[in-house]
């Protein structure tokens, strides 16, 4: 049955926009996800379905960076998953091993997945969107002042 | 041969705490907390998480305190704790093409899509010690360029860009992708397939990588190589679990990649190309990403027919050396009690010399 629930939450954009959701929640920090879920307001009952914990995912990468798969070393995660008053469950896997961030991205994960509160989820992590992208516009603007402008000199003998 | 022995707890357990005040230092001056490691002995934390073979750079800070910045006994320690992790499973092969670039230089082409940056590197320094380090120094300001509105210009692989002409050999991928072998799961048996090789390079000691690599270089199994690319900066990763059964994202790492570029002749029926070696590793690791590219592609020597003998080309030499941890494991065993082997020893010895001094002596009465 899960299974079948799955299927159906995981037609393409509902898919695409959950991950995205995702993707906000493992580069957030602990206290940007307690600051959306004190945004979101008081929140029903959680219920731990498997205690948070650390395991270890192996990070493939290409040979030749497009050949076959490799596997280059492993990675700490952390994971949760939780169930927010009887709806559905909530998941979260992150780098590192920050459980209680995890925890609070699976409550997230789940309150997501609830069609009446998706828009209030979305505004609630919207600064944390802001953030990255002005931390990584940042890097990128001094990753850029090491451009190297290569000019040729000219030789006057001709 | 192996006797167990009994005393020396109290000399352990004094030696264990003697060596947590030595590792504290003089109490006078500020401890250092893992913290600080990570952010400002960033590269040490790299290359124990390339070597320990683990991405965890909390983990690896911490690990070089405790080991009092012995990279080989902090790589050691974290092999150890990943034994007591479980294994949620392997992530989406990572695609270095979508990487947040903090360094890309190509010693090959000059002007190529997305542009060389130099990023913080050491290379162009003068070397020289600098003592405002230690006197506390303002730093400079942080550099900035103006970014232009607009998408930046993509970045693709420098081995991509010679492509049509087919000028550079393309990697191969099969239709039915298998997961990649794993060292860590199955042990290795000889020849080992490239997949293994660069995961054992990988997690390689650098200094041994290098020195095969620098042996390349001097004419032990010659490659020609051309640096076609380094970049380095955050990739994101993704890994299927089983609960959602869709791609999740992880979050980002740092890793180094290097592109080496190789001269090649041509053999039977492959003409004259440009053939290539892979590096691919955790952190801001530079030296071991292309000492690594240089013996991927020395391995390769059999595979394209030009095989000389020499320490890089042996698979079995190099694979079953590069790491550190059996190397130290093996090494430093020594120095554990042989008291009975060496007993043992001793008497043998003592025998043959009464077996020598026997025969001698009808000489000597000659």
């Amino acid at each position: 049955m899960i299974e079948a629930e799955n299927d159906k939450r995981n037609s393409g954009d509902n898919v695409a926009a959950r991950q995205r959701m995702m993707a906000l929640c493992a580069g957030a920090s602990v206290a940007d996800l307690d600051a959306a879920l004190v945004a979101l307001g008081p929140l029903p009952a959680v219920v731990d379905l498997r205690l948070p914990d650390v395991g270890l995912v192996m990070v493939q990468g290409r040979a030749g960076g497009d050949g076959a798969p490799f596997n280059v070393g492993e990675a700490t995660v952390a994971r949760a998953a939780v169930q927010v008053a009887d709806g559905p469950t909530g998941f979260a896997w992150h780098l590192g091993r920050d459980v209680a961030k995890a925890r609070l991205a699976a409550i997230i994960d789940a309150l997501w997945q609830d069609e009446a509160r998706r828009a209030g989820v979305e505004a609630a992590l919207a600064p944390v969107d802001e953030r990255l992208a002005a931390d990584a516009a940042a890097r990128a603007a001094q990753t850029a002042a090491t451009r190297v402008d290569f000019f040729t000199m000219v030789r006057g003998e001709d | 041969m192996y006797v167990a022995v009994k005393g020396g707890e109290a000399a352990i357990d004094n030696a264990h705490a003697l060596l947590a005040h030595r590792r504290r230092g003089d109490p006078a001056v500020p401890e250092v907390a893992p913290a600080q490691i990570a952010q400002q002995l960033t590269l040490a934390t790299d290359r124990v998480m390339a070597e320990g073979s683990l991405y965890d750079p909390g983990l690896a800070a911490l690990a070089v305190k405790q080991a009092r910045g012995d990279l080989v006994e902090a790589v050691f320690l974290v092999r150890a704790f990943r034994t007591t992790l479980p294994r949620l499973g392997q992530s989406v092969p990572v695609d270095t093409s979508a990487m947040a670039i903090e360094r890309r230089i190509s010693a090959t082409y000059k002007d190529l899509p997305g542009g060389q940056v130099l990023g913080p590197t050491f290379d162009y320094t003068h070397r020289l010690i600098d003592f405002l380090l230690e006197a506390g120094a303002e730093l400079p300001p942080l550099p900035q360029a103006d970014m232009k509105a607009g998408a930046p210009e993509p970045s693709p692989r420098v081995t991509d860009l010679l492509g049509g002409e087919s000028l550079i050999e393309r990697e191969t991928r099969p239709d039915d992708e298998a997961p990649a072998p794993d060292i860590t799961r199955d042990p290795v048996s000889f020849p080992a397939s490239r997949a293994e090789r660069l995961q054992m390079l990988a997690r390689g000691d650098e200094g041994f990588l290098l020195a095969l690599g620098y042996s390349t270089q001097r004419g032990f199994g010659r490659t020609h190589p051309f640096v076609g690319e380094i970049r380095f900066g955050e990739v994101p990763v993704e890994f299927v679990p089983e609960e959602v059964g869709f791609a999740v994202p992880l979050g980002s790492m740092r890793v180094t990649e290097c592109q080496m570029v190789n001269q090649f002749h041509g053999a039977g029926d492959a003409p004259p190309q440009f053939t290539r070696g892979y590096g691919l590793v955790f952190g801001q690791c530079e030296r071991k990403a292309m000492a690594m590219s240089l013996v991927d592609r020395a391995l390769r020597a059999r595979e394209l027919g030009e095989y000389s003998g020499a320490p890089a080309q042996d698979e079995e030499f190099v694979l079953s050396h590069c790491d550190n941890v059996q190397a130290t494991g093996f090494v430093e065993h020594l120095k554990l009690p042989h008291y009975v082997d060496f007993q043992a020893e001793l008497d043998l010895v003592r025998q043959l010399r009464r077996e020598h001094e026997a025969r001698r002596a009808p000489e000597a009465a000659e």
